[in-house]
């Protein structure tokens, strides 16, 4: 199979990912779609480590996985806290911080 | 001789080479001693958090963190001083960090912003006293519920977030490798760092926190998306070269790298993936530059965010981001600067319109500050377009100046108080001039400083900067530049009148008396402000010297 259509399958996942962000309106549905664009990231960069046969790109990989894991806790942390005050995850009622 | 006798044999010869040896990383521990000093310090103030009884937490963090920001500063100095910023310069950590000038520049700037941040961060004096005890700007405890039942035992407790002096250390720590990042995926780590726990020091003041946690939901939501795209740029443009290095992108983009392997002749040297990887890095940088049309987080989380945090926030983020949007553009991208310069370009003049004529329709100082700092990013983007060594080392010195004044500036906000916390709205502002002329004398010589009058350090930086901008053939731009200074001087001025030729308003606010920590950021404001205004040239030199990267 041509490792090109992985390239595909990654901007296909990337361009979900961030329509998703733009449309949602749950901070975690957003969040996850954040994640989305994460994974794709991943899938091109393990693929084009095949094209080009060197291990870079797989490597890589691992390091994104331990930073948006780091972003998870983070994310989550700041997203439950504001869920908690508000009993709202959505982020148009999130909307004090206008002109 | 027997199959089996050739396996055996096979076997034996095997054992008696040597085992193979993975040759382990060559660290330069000495040059890369900043980065892991204030990394360090960050280390054991989770350590003293987790340790140390609570009355004693404060004054040790801040202790551990001046330092180790002052240790980590004289390193940087060391390092300059043994020759790094000049003809030393080199590679350091197997090719991820650079130890150049502008790296050594943007590193001390950062250092020096982080201790006056520090001194703003651990103010004890401004809030009232909360059961018998001095509290800071920061949630009693960041997780309770505003309002809550948790909260107010938790202030009953005496409980402060001394985490915030780690979390800020650890900001600088990536930082500092922001701008010295080598390769694409040392630029996202070192960006994930310095942006997580600003995330988090964003949601943690002690008034409005509705407000602070709203903005760093904004700020963390809009952050990683933003991050995001720059890590899918970084895997397009690992799919061009073959390599995250950036002198080796930079080889394939001119041509010069040896000969390509016929197979990978759709991937390697695929401009599509170039441009379109190169464009998504620079979607990510512009965004923590704060660049129109990457600018919507900077007001909301500016005003939401705890002023001393927006203070480190507005002065540290964009000396780093700058750093790396300049190694970005002169060491990987030179090559391509035909197809980056015209975007470019319209970047920065919508950056410096936008900024400039939406600020004046503000009516919140902080908001106010906000857009001054996009209209900032416009200014300084037209020395990164410059193309020459003169462009690096004007916005280097524009850097060095324009931090300290925010820096001042947004000291000066967290003093100009009423019953509920900080008095940001314009209109509180009234006569301010009246009731504490020192206060207002300063915050006038810091909005004259953004304004750019001469005698003042943002004078001194605009003009290097649209000096650079002209020479490297963009006067149009300069144009825009000076039409929209005038432009945002209109409401710096319009600030100044409004504290010194109003009417105090009976139930305005007062100016509370700071402690020597925050009159100390103040008066270094000043200091910077007016040194670099009156007698900018040896900075102009120091900067002029580190205008050199390593590639």
């Amino acid at each position: 199979m041509n490792p090109a259509n992985y390239l595909y399958l990654a901007a296909l996942l990337f361009t979900i990912g961030a329509a998703g962000v733009l449309i949602r309106r749950n901070a975690i549905v957003i969040f996850m779609c954040v994640e989305l664009m994460l994974n794709a990231c991943n899938l091109a960069f393990v693929t084009f480590s095949r094209l080009h046969g060197n291990l870079d790109g797989q490597i890589i990989a691992f390091f994104t996985m331990v930073v948006a894991a780091a972003e998870v806790v983070i994310g989550l942390a700041i997203i439950v806290t504001i869920f908690r005050s508000r009993h709202s995850a959505s982020v148009d009622d999130a909307s004090l911080l206008k002109l | 001789m027997s199959h089996a006798a050739t396996v055996h044999s096979l076997w034996t010869a095997a054992a008696a080479e040597p085992p193979v040896r993975i040759p382990g990383p060559h660290i330069e521990y000495a040059q890369l001693s900043p980065t892991l000093i204030v990394l360090g310090a960050a280390l054991l103030g989770v350590l003293a958090e987790a340790f140390l009884p609570r009355r004693v937490r404060h004054h040790a963090q801040l202790l551990l963190t001046v330092v180790g920001l002052a240790a980590a500063f004289a390193a940087v100095i060391a390092l300059a001083a043994g020759g790094y910023a000049g003809d030393k310069a080199r590679i350091a950590a197997m090719g991820a960090v650079a130890v150049d000038g502008p790296a050594l520049f943007l590193q001390g700037t950062i250092l020096l912003v982080g201790l006056v941040a520090a001194f703003t961060f651990a103010e004890r004096r401004l809030e009232p006293m909360a059961h018998g005890r001095p509290v800071d700007s920061f949630a009693a405890q960041g997780a309770a519920v505003p309002g809550g039942e948790a909260e107010r035992k938790a202030v009953a407790a005496g409980m402060t977030t001394t985490e915030v002096f780690p979390l800020v250390l650890f900001a600088i720590g990536g930082m500092l490798v922001f701008p010295a990042a080598n390769d694409l995926l040392t630029l996202f780590v070192a960006l994930e760092v310095f942006s997580l726990p600003l995330y988090v020091l964003c949601a943690l003041a002690r008034r409005q926190r509705l407000l602070s946690q709203e903005s760093a939901v904004k700020y963390f939501l809009l952050g990683a998306f933003s991050s995001a795209f720059l890590l899918f740029g970084v895997a397009l443009l690992y799919g061009y070269a073959g390599t995250v290095t950036y002198s080796g992108i930079a080889d394939v983009v001119g041509g010069t790298t040896r000969t390509l392997d016929p197979a990978l002749a759709s991937t390697t040297g695929n401009d599509a993936l170039l441009l379109i990887g190169g464009a998504m890095v620079l979607v990510g940088l512009l965004f923590k530059v704060g660049a129109v049309p990457f600018h919507m987080w900077t007001p909301d989380v500016y005003q939401g965010a705890p002023t001393p945090v927006t203070g480190f926030m507005a002065a540290a983020t964009k000396v780093a981001a700058f750093g790396a949007l300049l190694r970005l553009l002169y060491v990987v991208l030179p090559g391509m600067r035909w197809d980056w310069r015209p975007v470019m370009w319209g970047v920065a003049i919508v950056t410096m319109l936008v900024g400039a004529v939406v600020a004046v329709t503000q009516t919140d100082v902080k908001r106010l500050l906000a857009y001054s700092s996009i209209a900032h990013a416009g200014f300084i983007l037209a020395g990164v377009i410059a193309t020459t060594p003169d462009g690096v080392s004007s916005v280097l010195f524009y850097l060095g100046a324009y931090s300290f004044v925010t820096l001042g500036a947004f000291a000066v906000v967290t003093l100009v108080r009423d019953a509920g916390g900080e008095a940001t709205h314009l209109s509180k502002w009234a006569g301010l001039g009246r009731r504490s002329p020192l206060l207002a004398a300063v915050f006038a010589v810091f909005l004259l400083a953004f304004a750019g009058i001469p005698l003042t350090s943002g004078f001194a930086g605009k003009f290097a900067v649209f000096k650079a901008a002209a020479q490297g053939g963009a006067a149009p731009l300069v144009i825009v530049g000076v039409l929209s200074s005038a432009i945002a001087a209109f409401f710096y001025i319009r600030v100044i009148v409004l504290m010194f030729f109003s009417e105090p308003k009976a139930e305005g606010p007062t100016v509370s008396v700071p402690s020597p920590l925050t009159s100390t950021a103040i008066a270094l404001g000043v200091v910077v402000t007016l040194v670099l205004g009156v007698a900018p040239q040896y900075f102009l030199d120091l900067a002029g010297q580190a205008g050199t990267f390593v590639r």
